[in-house]
């Protein structure tokens, strides 16, 4: 019998997908209704948040905006259970700047925006050169006039007339016709990572103030440290170089940069008012030890990994013990070192900043951590790679810089940004130091005869806060790897 | 033990032997810990000569070549690259490499970086080629190995074949004197072995130095002048191709050559 035999006598057409299948209909009978338990699920799951937000929502929705103490707020609510929102009324500037004088305010919101646009051409690569020096110089002449005086107003007008003469070229010429002249030769504007470079030294002047050549000195400091590499290069070979180009530095930093300035100061004296580091809190003390722990804590981190695996064995020793060290210390211990003991090491009589001995802590704690994530990334790539670098000649820091870097922090991008996101969430433990982070304002304000025994509104508003920027983090570092994802597109 | 058949026969005009000594091998051992991996390999290579080494898995035929631009270490011996030996001085190591091409088994490319910049990245960093020059040159490989319209593409976007080509393109954009291939065809179905094969017999015809680890003795007797066969880290025979599959000598060469023809 040739039961076996068959021959297809006529194709069949395309159908569409049955109806139960697609659409909302389908969607929900597919991933909430798919049998009975996962029904029951689906609806307890539901009835739960239902229950959960209205709860909430009941909590939260409470026309205390306006009450003057914690009594104010009990009589508008009368006995039922309402959030007593006056506290962050009264309390909110506190909680986003601390004690910072409220005239000068300016300086930390100019700094927060500049870092946005610093961070720009560094995290985004979707934004023109144009736009980027039109935000930056509207920005700064801003901030010029905000210092006000005739230097200011003048710095101002400068700005403002760089901002409008990109921004009108950027309306008149588009963006087709802009490249048509950059390939014919038209001059293009500076690359917009200057600004990238300078803000480190430019935010820290805006927020502590003082004389205008802080930031100029310590700038030179890297000036110098180049030069010298470059220099000596020739005379003393790579590695002395590379030395040089770390002592100088220092030594300026330590022994001349401060006579420097004054020096500077004397003779041209140029400045905006100091702010004193106790001052410092709320989320403007949380986000200045975040972002630069952050920022350092990562090429801190590349380093350390690096050592780890070096052949060199003192360097791997080094690497070894710091990270195994650090990790095995909790960071309260790490921050008390800093409040108390560091100032014992230190020669009598130095002022070293509390904030940055707190900065320099959650730096180095972040970097061990960050070193583990890296080695991660660098362990999962093939040999290979390394093998294939050498045989085209690349030596050992251009492979990794061309090569085995840019594949290893992609790699581990979820965990440095973990990284990051727990940095920023233990900046709060500060608190426990004296610092007035928002959870060390957030006693203060419950100490004050007006609103003791309120906990849940400012908490709320705190980890409110918090989420923004932590979720802005993990979004952030979905896009990049969705950006960065070369294979199969 | 694939045999892929050839569609064309090589050109063997232009494939001349010069006296010019490309790399003499001499006296080398080499250990990894204990185990003796390769002994006392003695080998001359002119300019201009294409070797196949083959040989049964685990016998040191990609020790020895990775040795050849210092991926591993000698222990004894010298080796010497276009009159430049290889020690531990990092300026000779680095001037061979830069001579040497190498091509791998799984072609190691640059995953992060499309084909062009795969192949400009060493041009530019190592040899300081301008940009716009170093592209019309991996432009011009990328044609001779026949895929110029994928050069904006990534690897991860090409098929195997094409990806060993770009390697082998990468290589070349470097202007080697030699090229080394460590069984560059043995991840791949036979379809793309062609395709590879192909390449590579084009190179041998313009006369470019070759060895290369290989089981594809089809390639090896239209294109090598030399065939070695490696056994436990000793070269136990060499010959010409013809002399070497018609008449082996020794008893491990023809129990080999039983087992993969
Ligand atoms: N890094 C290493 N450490 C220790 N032993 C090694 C190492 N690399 C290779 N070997 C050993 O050295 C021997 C030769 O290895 P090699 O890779 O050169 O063989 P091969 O001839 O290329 O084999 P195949 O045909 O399987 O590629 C093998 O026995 C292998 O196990
Ligand atoms: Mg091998």
């Amino acid at each position: 019998m040739s039961d076996l035999h068959f021959v297809r006598s006529e194709m069949l057409p395309e159908r569409a997908p049955p109806a139960s299948t697609v659409g909302v209909v389908g969607w929900m009978s597919e991933n909430l209704f798919n049998g009975i338990v996962n029904s029951t699920l689906t609806i307890l799951s539901v009835a739960f948040i239902v229950w959960a937000v209205m709860g909430f929502l009941g909590w939260a929705i409470s026309p205390t905006w306006a009450a003057a103490n914690l009594r104010d707020c009990q009589e508008i609510v009368a006995g039922h259970e309402g959030a007593c929102w006056g506290v962050i009324r009264d309390r909110w500037k506190q909680l986003l700047f601390g004690f910072y004088p409220q005239e000068l305010y300016w300086r930390p919101i100019l700094s927060f925006v500049l870092l946005f646009i610093a961070l720009i051409p560094v995290l985004f690569a979707m934004i023109s050169r144009r736009m980027n020096w039109f935000l930056l110089l509207a920005v700064l002449a801003i901030g010029a006039l905000q210092v006000g005086g005739t230097l200011g107003v003048a710095l101002a007008v400068v700005l403002a007339a760089g901002a409008a003469f990109v921004g009108f070229q950027m309306v008149t010429t588009n963006k087709a016709d802009r490249a048509e002249q950059i390939a014919a030769g038209a001059k293009r504007l500076p690359n917009p990572l200057i600004f990238s470079v300078l803000y480190p030294f430019i935010a820290p002047w805006l927020l502590w103030g003082g004389s205008f050549w802080l930031p100029i000195v310590a700038l030179l400091g890297f000036v110098l440290g180049w030069a010298a590499m470059r220099l000596t290069a020739g005379v003393i070979g790579t590695l002395g170089a590379t030395i040089l180009a770390f002592v100088v530095p220092v030594l300026w930093w330590l022994f001349a940069a401060a006579g420097f300035a004054d020096v500077a100061h004397g003779i041209l004296p140029m400045g905006i008012e100091a702010v004193e580091s106790r001052l410092f809190g709320g989320m403007l003390l949380s986000l200045t030890i975040g972002v630069v722990a952050i920022s350092i804590s990562l090429p801190i981190g590349i380093v350390l990994a690096l050592g780890r695996q070096s052949d060199l064995m003192i360097v791997k020793a080094l690497c070894v013990g710091f990270i195994e060290f650090i990790r095995g210390v909790p960071l309260i211990t790490l921050l008390f070192v800093a409040s108390t003991l560091l100032n014992i090491f230190m020669p009598k009589g130095t002022n070293f900043d509390i904030i940055l001995r707190v900065i320099i802590m959650a730096t180095l704690f972040a970097s061990a951590y960050m070193a583990e994530v890296i080695r991660g990334g660098l362990a999962a790539l093939p040999r290979g790679q390394y093998e294939a670098a050498d045989a085209l000649g690349l030596d050992y820091w251009k492979a990794q810089r061309l090569i085995i870097m840019p594949q290893a922090l992609k790699i581990s991008i979820p965990g440095i940004v973990s990284t990051f996101i727990g940095l920023f969430k233990d900046t709060t433990l500060v608190s426990i130091i004296g610092l007035l982070d928002p959870l060390g304002l957030s006693n203060t304000i419950r100490a004050h005869t007006d609103w003791v025994g309120i906990y849940w509104e400012l908490f709320a508003v705190i980890a409110l806060m918090f989420f923004v920027f932590c979720f802005s983090m993990s979004r952030y570092s979905m896009y990049l790897e969705r950006r960065l994802r070369t294979d199969h597109r | 033990m694939s045999s892929i058949e050839l569609e064309t026969h090589a050109d063997r005009s232009k494939m001349s032997v010069s006296d010019e000594v490309a790399i003499e091998i001499s006296g080398m051992n080499k250990w990894y810990g204990n185990f003796h991996v390769l002994r006392d390999i003695n080998l001359t290579v002119n300019q201009g000569e294409r070797i196949v080494i083959a040989g049964p898995s685990g016998s040191g035929k990609s020790t020895l070549i990775r040795c050849i631009n210092r991926l591993e270490e000698h222990q004894e011996g010298s080796i010497i690259v276009d009159g430049t030996e290889l020690t531990s001085d990092l300026k000779n190591v680095d001037k061979v490499r830069s001579e040497v091409g190498m091509v791998f088994q799984h072609f190691n490319l640059f995953p992060h970086l499309t084909i062009l910049e795969n192949c400009t990245l060493a041009p530019i960093w190592v040899r300081k080629t301008p940009r716009k020059e170093a592209e019309e040159t991996a432009m011009h490989f990328l044609e001779k190995v026949k895929i110029p319209e994928q050069a904006l593409k990534y690897p991860g976007q090409l098929s195997g074949g094409q990806q060993q080509r770009v390697a082998i393109a990468r290589s070349l954009c470097m202007m080697p004197r030699i090229m080394l291939f460590d069984e560059p065809t043995s991840a791949l179905d036979p379809e793309m072995i062609k395709e590879v094969l192909e390449t590579m017999v084009e190179l041998a015809e313009e006369g470019m130095t070759m060895l290369c680890v290989t089981h594809e003795m089809g390639f090896a007797k239209e294109v090598a002048n030399r065939v070695i066969f490696m056994d436990a880290g000793q070269i136990v025979e060499q010959n010409e191709p013809e002399e070497f599959f018609n008449n082996p000598q020794s008893e491990r060469t023809k129990l080999f050559l039983s087992q993969i023809l």
